[in-house]
């Protein structure tokens, strides 16, 4: 299979924080293209790069600890390996804890995989007095191994010869694993019946498939019952033997002997002299001594209050002039239309659809990619994970699990996220209740696109304490999230919870590339979301708004009035309320003004009059265009329509708006319906519409309680 | 002894763990198998969970599944 003319294909695998991304980003800069794993929504990013002169396409796996099939991602990895068939497979491994992660070195070793041993961060562990013998761990173990500091690249040239190298060669396929007289045994008489009977002959190697099979391994005993039957059951009956046979003799489970024998290969590698350990005394490096602080009992949950009010500070206060500029900017370029084009429907689609549409929610762009980015050097420091540890048993009192808090953060757990990809996260979760739990609250984060809403109704009303509201917005969020969790595992959802086991990686300094990269990333995802589904839906809302226009009998009945009192002294005030009159009774007769004065007898109760209900209504096509609809319900409402004037002032001098009323709304637009993608992704993954609905209507009775019950509170006490 | 009932700066080494399945194998490939030197670093604002040191990384696990993880402790030295 050597392919060293064309494109050399890599795929590189290993524990997460071992290092995997830096080396990503550092071969393939900004030439990278992120999407998605075919039918699963596991993250694929994928770069080319020439090294040399040769072109070599990488694929950047999802970090693993193991390749089981209980978790997607493991999965995905797995199967990229099998049935993209990469050139070579760079197994990225953290040099100052060889153990567990040549665990995963051992299972590449098993599945057959060209492989090449990346020793990453050897500074560290020499810090740490862990000297590697690379030279005797490559003889030890039959693979290429290469020192690397993927940080600041040293290593990179001499990986990529080597890649280039094991290409030309045919890879060593002989693991050299033993699992104990029991498995060995049982393995060889599974792997002959295996090969004769050809089972999944042109996917896996046959030994491969018999480990798995003892394993129980679902995926595998699957795909065997699939194409034999027969063969496939006298496999399982074989491997159920050995099981009572363990469970009898060893009191321990196969894969458990299977996994400690992997070990018992690991350790027999290290203790053969690769690692010499020269200052074992040294534990207590700079991780230990922040985290002391970081989750001390009482420091840490403050600290962690502190790290996230600062973060909106920071979002708000340093994006404050860029969004400014934004403002400025399409205030400007509606300015230009106006003057430029004749008067008409186009001119007016031009400037209350696209104008006031995609520049209501680009001109938040600025706050996000602040956000993003404060998100990023949470992430990559490895401040997120201590959020998870100190939030674990807060999570697991509602009914969730540890590994919850991504979904809920991607989500906008710290507000700005997207229940989509949040929503998706939730397949990291194993327990299927859990994981259920979490898709059907997660929606009740402060979503990116709920965040321009909030922002604007909030900078409207109490514009004095910008960051404090948004703050308790987002404490809210989680209370009514978690608590409905806890609700629904105690009804619908009920069961026990799965235990969960993860990994505190140490403090890192982020790299700036790495911040920008994913800052990017993210911003750019929502652009393009902003630039194609929410122009369309603003034009068509424009249109709904628009049309049927007013009959003709009617239009005539204005021009009368207007001919009535052009003599007149105060002729301009008086035709503007004309103007002004005219509007109103032409949006109240278009299609949206229809439904929104259907729904107002029912809305009124929570202080919402017909053209908020419009910005409702389009708000379930998604949450950004409640803020471009109620851009365009004002705009198309008042007389001087052709201008781009702030949406804030307009709706502080509004008569309808209050701060009741206002956080009313705000409640509301927090919980009510997902929008319609979050519903299809929520359908897909609970794997059911009758959760979709569910989500619908459950999440917009509880809002619309909520938001009469602060409405109508809040004018008892003569608030408003 | 059992892993829930070390304290904060007791060290060990995994005697055994006493569970399969996922929990038993996500249990291991995180490198807690038997022969293993453990060190309890600390515990959580609200005591679950518990977080280990354990070959040069940190750890975290429930108190729930520290259950099933049996350290053979040395005389007892850290602090409660």
């Amino acid at each position: 299979m050597s392919k060293t003319v064309q494109t050399i294909h890599i795929a590189l695998a290993g524990n997460p924080n071992a290092g995997k991304t830096t080396l990503f980003n550092s071969l393939t800069g900004a030439r990278q293209h992120v999407g998605n794993y075919p039918g699963v929504t596991v993250e694929k990013k994928e770069g080319v790069f020439f090294h040399e002169e040769q072109e070599i396409k990488v694929v950047d796996l999802p970090g693993t600890y193991s390749l089981t099939a209980y978790s997607v991602e493991e999965l995905v990895a797995r199967d990229y390996l099998v049935n993209e068939q990469p050139d070579v497979v760079v197994n990225i491994v953290d040099a100052s804890n060889l153990e567990r992660n040549l665990y995963l070195s051992c299972q590449f070793l098993e599945l057959g995989v060209p492989l090449v041993i990346a020793l990453n961060m050897i500074d560290v562990a020499e810090k740490r007095g862990i000297l590697v013998d690379t030279k005797k761990l490559s003889e030890l173990t039959g693979v290429p191994v290469v020192p690397l500091i993927a940080r600041s690249g040293k290593g990179i040239p001499e990986l990529l010869q080597t890649v280039q190298k094991v290409c030309q060669t045919a890879p060593p396929c002989q693991t050299l694993i033993r699992y104990g007289a029991d498995i060995d045994e049982a393995l060889r008489e599974l792997v002959p019946m295996i090969e004769q009977h050809k089972l999944l002959g042109n996917t896996y190697p046959a030994s491969w498939t018999a480990l798995k099979i003892l394993e129980n391994d679902e995926q595998i005993v699957a795909k065997v019952m699939l194409e034999d039957m027969t063969v496939g059951q006298q496999l399982i009956d074989r491997s159920a033997a050995l099981a009572r046979h363990l469970q009898d003799t060893l009191d321990a489970y196969p894969e458990t002997v299977i996994a400690d024998h992997r070990y018992g290969f690991v350790r027999s590698i290290l203790r053969q002299g690769e690692v010499t350990q020269i200052t074992e005394q040294d534990r207590l490096y700079a991780s230990d001594q922040i985290d002391k602080v970081v989750t001390n009992r009482v420091v840490g949950p403050l600290l962690m209050a502190a790290v996230l009010l600062g973060l909106y500070s920071f979002t708000f206060n340093w994006s404050g002039i860029f969004v400014d500029w934004l403002g400025l900017f399409f205030e400007l370029l509606g300015n230009v239309t106006e003057f430029l084009l004749p008067d008409g429907p186009i001119k007016s689609m031009i400037i209350s659809g696209v104008i006031d549409g995609v520049g209501g929610v680009l001109g938040f762009v600025p706050i996000i990619m602040f956000m993003f980015f404060g998100i990023a050097v949470l992430e990559d420091s490895g401040y997120l994970a201590r959020v998870a540890f100190m939030m674990d048993r807060i999570f697991h009192f509602f009914g969730l699990h540890g590994s919850s808090v991504m979904p809920f953060i991607i989500s906008g757990g710290i507000a700005g996220g997207c229940a989509v990809p949040g929503v998706l996260a939730a397949r990291t979760l194993r327990s299927p209740k859990e994981r259920m739990a979490t898709l059907l609250t997660v929606p009740f984060m402060n979503c990116g696109a709920k965040f321009p809403v909030l922002t604007l109704i909030i900078a409207a009303f109490f514009p004095n304490h910008q960051a404090m509201y948004m703050f308790l917005a987002t404490l809210v969020a989680w209370l009514v999230a978690l608590l409905t969790a806890k609700f629904l595992r105690m009804t619908l959802l009920k069961g026990e919870s799965t235990p969960f086991v993860m990994e505190l990686p140490p403090y890192r300094l982020p790299t700036l590339k790495g911040l920008f990269i994913h800052t990017w990333e993210r911003t750019w995802q929502y652009i393009k979301k902003a630039g194609t589904v929410i122009l369309g839906i603003s034009i068509l809302l424009w249109a709904m708004m628009t049309y049927p226009g007013l009959p003709s009998e009617k239009v005539a009945a204005f021009e009368t009035m207007r001919q009535q009192v052009i003599a007149s002294a105060d002729a301009p005030s008086k035709l503007l309320r004309i103007d002004q009159l005219e509007a109103k009774a032409g949006l109240r007769h278009s299609i949206a003004g229809r439904i929104g004065i259907a729904l107002e007898p029912i809305s009124r109760f929570a202080g919402f009059d017909w053209r908020t209900n419009i910005a409702l209504v389009g708000g379930f096509a998604a949450k950004e265009v409640i803020v471009s609809t109620l851009g365009t319900a004002y705009s198309l409402g008042e007389a001087d329509q052709e201008k781009t004037t702030s949406l804030k002032d307009r709706l502080s001098q509004d008569k309808h708006w209050n701060p009741i009323a206002a956080l009313a709304f705000l409640f509301f637009i927090m919980f009510y319906s997902p929008c319609l993608v979050t519903v299809v992704a929520i359908a897909k993954e609970a794997g059911s519409w009758k959760w979709a609905f569910f989500s619908m209507g459950f999440n917009t009775i509880f809002a619309f309680t909520m938001a009469v019950g602060i409405f109508q509170l809040g004018n008892l006490l003569g608030i408003g | 002894m059992n892993l829930r009932k070390m304290h904060t700066g007791q060290s060990g080494i995994i005697a055994s763990v006493k569970i399969g399945g996922s929990l038993g194998l996500r249990i291991r490939e995180m490198g807690l198998v038997p022969g293993t030197e453990i060190t309890v670093t600390g515990r959580a604002p609200l005591y679950d969970p518990v977080k280990l040191r354990i070959n040069g990384q940190t750890l975290t696990l429930r108190n729930s599944e520290a259950d099933y993880i049996e350290v053979e402790t040395e005389p007892a030295q850290g602090k409660a």
